[in-house]
């Protein structure tokens, strides 16, 4: 740890030693985070990496007495050489907000939603610097425009709800801002937005960095964003630092395997080419959704077209990957492939016409066409158990199966996703994230299904895991030639998986290709942009399962 | 802004129409009249009565002739307190009852209010559970059972004030039903409040007010209890409509001349056009104060938009 501050060479503004942080629960306490030192100076970048759990939240929010009630932080958080844990609250708000400030992960919910932006960017001001409200006010005018707002004189007056998530992060960054701080603690600040909005966030916190010369401490589980913008990192697991050092230093020479595994996360491999051969699986042809924007009493609704026009093919054995931005209408593209939104134009599953088919003709094809959703844990019923969930569908498409024989299926495909087949009288809580979407996927597996939709399946994992299902997907799809439609804004699962990759942006295909075309040889300017945003490593060039 | 106020009164015509249907023709469903008293009156008598309050006439005449009344403001007389107008039944028993009210609502709002925050802000200690407990027993306890407690303690052991009656609306008369009435209420709002304020403490701009190192006082007010008091006023619109239109139990016990004991006793008594009213009056409270919830929730959140 000495070393560290050795490398840098001046006295740190902020200096964590020694810190515990203890919770009371039910269950006795649990120790999140045991005897961390972490330490930032003027104008550097400390990255704290980690996966879900490791503790580097809870490390930065116990510096700066943000736990919850339950919650007890011993060691000490010295900032300029004072101790400020355990601080009365008078003395540590004369620090906090003003001295040290925060970013979040939750854009959409770490603004008042009751107060105008203009409100919320003056209270830290008027509180900490002294200010008057109409000089708060046109310094936080001048901090919306120092974070490029657009429109900084309309959206000043606006209310949460009426900004986007990057937006409302620019607004949280410029409350940051405010009272010219020493210290920035961004707390996965860009975990929650879309990549292009990620970049841009990252540039301008990189940008006022520079030129404010603040010491920034990141938390992220990114190590793309890591390599970055971090001078140092550190590399928590379990509560403890495992590994701490320059960045270029722990990327190349990682000294730790959980470090290297990590740094190995990255979903690796492309889709070895299916044969042209193959039969069609699913043919949609100008596929289009609107949806009608209801806009009062006896007004004609406006029409608000979510899809325009989409073509795609994808035949047996393949995956298409359907890649875009929040609101790019890729997910309700994915619904009207399904037949689960009424569309313009026409869908063929296996030859047969399917487009606006009612019940009836759905029913039989149902089993064939599933879904896998993002959220793995509001798309498991909390009263049911793992082996009912999984045996649900057999209810409805084989009722003559004897409960012995479910039973008997959902042990076989509980195997097949990697999941221990005595844990299918548990219910969904006692999984991890990863788990769940294991048996979300082995749900839609006991069906045998052709083709099967996934809708952002690895969003809501840390990267480890993502890779773990991206290779469990993958082994699935070799082993019952399924087909699959895998939606996601995550361009290197994309990369890993899809055979041909569509880009949709506001409704419409901007461009489609084979993967490796589209990827190495964009030619829309957006896709271009999304690609440089993901910062994606070099193609390996080595074909998994080929 | 005086434009919906405007459309939602408007709108709220045939919902009186549909309730003053319906309330007609039940009552009228139920067996008896007014004047099948226990002691049956002379087949002349009755016939007689019948004919001066109309009762003689078929249903949907009379059903007519009270709409018609009704057009111009006449809620016709009460057919058991004769002598009487159902107006001036209620010209002077509403004040009495909204008085009584209104001061047990202000009661219950203030006092409700200060207690959840105070047990919000002190979660599972000691200081909580006596709040959660009290207001547990706030809403357990009948007001049959604490108002004959109340006027008991108060008005007879310790003689510090009335036991009952109405003075002519002095101060001291009203304590004890002012309180009687505001103790359930106060154990509500107190529920409702710590609840969402617990909620509010708990979510992330509060984390971020916290964090920017505001004072205590703007955190818990002006960030969390804002927030928190949005289901307390869809609770207070409802309440405050039951609470103004006077409770049978209080007006009963304590002798208090407002209006409250009038629904029950006119429903047993099938006074026809006081039932009437009374359901009237009731209708027209319920639909203001559902009125002014709807503008204090568009007032505290911005995100609300009327129309």
């Amino acid at each position: 740890m000495t070393a560290m501050t050795d490398a840098v060479g001046v006295e740190p503004v902020l200096d964590i030693q020694n810190l515990r942080v203890t919770f009371q629960t039910n269950d006795g306490p649990v120790a999140a985070v045991r005897g961390v030192d972490i330490s930032v100076s003027k104008g550097e970048t400390v990255a704290i990496v980690g996966e879900s759990g490791s503790g580097k939240s809870q490390t930065m929010m116990a510096a700066m007495g943000l736990l919850s009630d339950n919650g007890r932080a011993e060691g000490r958080v010295l900032y300029r050489g004072e101790d400020i844990l355990g601080l009365p609250l008078k003395r540590l708000n004369t620090v906090r907000g003003a001295r040290i400030t925060m970013i979040f992960q939750e854009p959409m919910t770490s603004l008042d939603p009751l107060y105008s932006i203009e409100r919320q960017l003056c209270e830290p001001m008027i509180e900490h610097g002294g200010l008057g409200r109409k000089a708060a006010a046109a310094r936080a005018l001048d901090l919306l425009k120092l974070v490029g707002i657009p429109a900084p004189e309309d959206k000043i007056k606006a209310y949460p709800y009426e900004l986007s998530g990057g937006q409302r992060q620019r607004v949280m960054i410029a409350m940051a801002l405010a009272n010219d701080p020493d210290v920035l603690i961004a707390d996965e600040p860009t975990t929650a937005l879309d990549v292009t909005t990620q970049a841009q966030i990252l540039e301008l916190l990189a940008d006022l960095q520079k030129r404010i010369g603040i010491a920034v401490v990141f938390i992220t589980h990114d190590l793309g964003i890591v390599r970055r913008i971090a001078d140092r990192v550190v590399v928590m697991k379990d509560g403890e630092v495992v590994e701490a050092g320059q960045t270029a230093k722990i990327f190349d020479h990682p000294a730790h395997p959980y470090t290297r595994m990590l740094l190995d996360a990255e979903p690796e491999g492309e889709k070895p080419p299916v044969g042209e051969d193959k039969p069609i699986v699913i043919d949609g042809q100008k596929v289009g959704v609107s949806f009608a924007i209801p806009r009062g009493f006896m007004k004609q609704p406006v029409l608000f077209h979510a899809v325009e026009d989409v073509s795609l093919v994808v035949r047996e054995g393949q995956t298409l990957g359907i890649v875009g931005e929040s609101g790019s209408g890729k997910s309700t593209l994915g619904r009207a492939l399904l037949q689960l939104l009424p569309h313009s134009g026409r869908v063929h599953f296996d030859g047969q016409d399917i487009s606006n088919a009612g019940k009836q003709v759905m029913r039989p094809l149902r089993r064939q066409m599933q879904l896998v959703f993002q959220d793995p844990f509001g798309s498991l019923s909390p009263r049911m158990t793992v082996g009912q969930v999984v045996t649900e569908g057999l209810l409805v498409h084989e009722p003559g199966l004897s409960a012995g024989e479910r039973d008997r299926r959902a042990c076989q495909v509980l195997e097949e996703v990697s999941l221990d087949p005595a844990m299918r009288n548990r219910y969904p809580h006692e999984f991890s994230g990863g788990q769940r979407q294991r048996i979300a996927i082995a749900r839609t597996m006991v069906l045998k299904p052709r083709l099967v939709v996934l809708d952002e399946p690895t969003s809501a994992l840390d990267r480890t895991v993502q890779k773990q299902i991206v290779e469990l997907l993958r082994g699935l799809q070799a082993e019952h030639r399924l087909t699959y439609v895998f939606i996601s804004h995550d361009l290197a699962v994309v990369r890993a998986l899809a055979d041909t990759v569509v880009v949709m942006k506001t409704g419409k295909v901007v461009e489609a290709g084979p993967t490796a075309a589209i990827f190495e040889a964009p030619r829309d300017p957006y896709t271009r942009d999304l690609i440089a945003a993901a910062a994606l490593e070099p193609m390996h060039g080595r074909v998994v399962g080929a | 802004m005086l434009g919906y106020v405007l459309r939602r009164l408007f709108t709220a015509i045939p919902t009186l129409f549909f309730i003053v249907t319906g309330a007609f023709f039940l009552i009228r469903v139920a067996p008896g009249g007014p004047f099948n008293l226990e002691r049956p009156l002379e087949a002349k008598v009755m016939e007689n009565l019948n004919k001066i309050y109309h009762l003689d006439k078929p249903l949907w005449e009379q059903y007519l002739y009270y709409l018609g009344n009704l057009m111009r403001g006449d809620f016709g007389p009460s057919f058991v307190y004769r002598d009487f107008s159902v107006s001036e039944l209620f010209a002077s028993g509403l004040p009495v009852s909204v008085q009584i009210g209104a001061s047990a609502l202000v009661l219950a709002l203030v006092f409700g209010t200060l207690l959840g925050v105070a047990a919000a802000l002190r979660q599972n200690q000691p200081a909580d559970y006596g709040v959660v407990g009290l207001a547990t027993l706030g809403i357990t306890i009948p007001t049959f059972v604490i108002a004959p407690l109340l006027s008991l303690v108060f008005g007879v052991w310790l003689g510090w004030l009335p036991a009952g009656g109405w003075g002519d609306g002095a101060f001291a008369n009203k304590v004890l039903p002012v309180v009687t009435l505001a103790l359930p209420q106060i154990a509500v709002v107190t529920r409702l409040t710590r609840g969402a304020m617990i909620e509010a403490m708990r979510s992330h701009h509060i984390r971020t007010a916290r964090a920017y190192g505001l004072k205590p006082w703007t955190v818990v007010v002006v960030h969390a209890l804002r927030s928190a008091i949005l289901p307390v006023v869809s609770y207070a619109g409802p309440a405050a409509a039951a609470l103004l239109t006077g409770s049978v139990v209080v007006e009963t016990i304590f002798g208090i001349p407002g209006i409250g004991r009038y629904f029950v006793q006119a429903a047993l008594n099938r006074d026809y056009t006081l039932v009437m009213g009374t359901v009237i009056v009731i209708a027209i409270f319920i639909i203001i104060f559902n009125l002014v919830v709807d503008l204090l929730y568009a007032l505290i959140d911005p995100r609300v938009r009327l129309g």
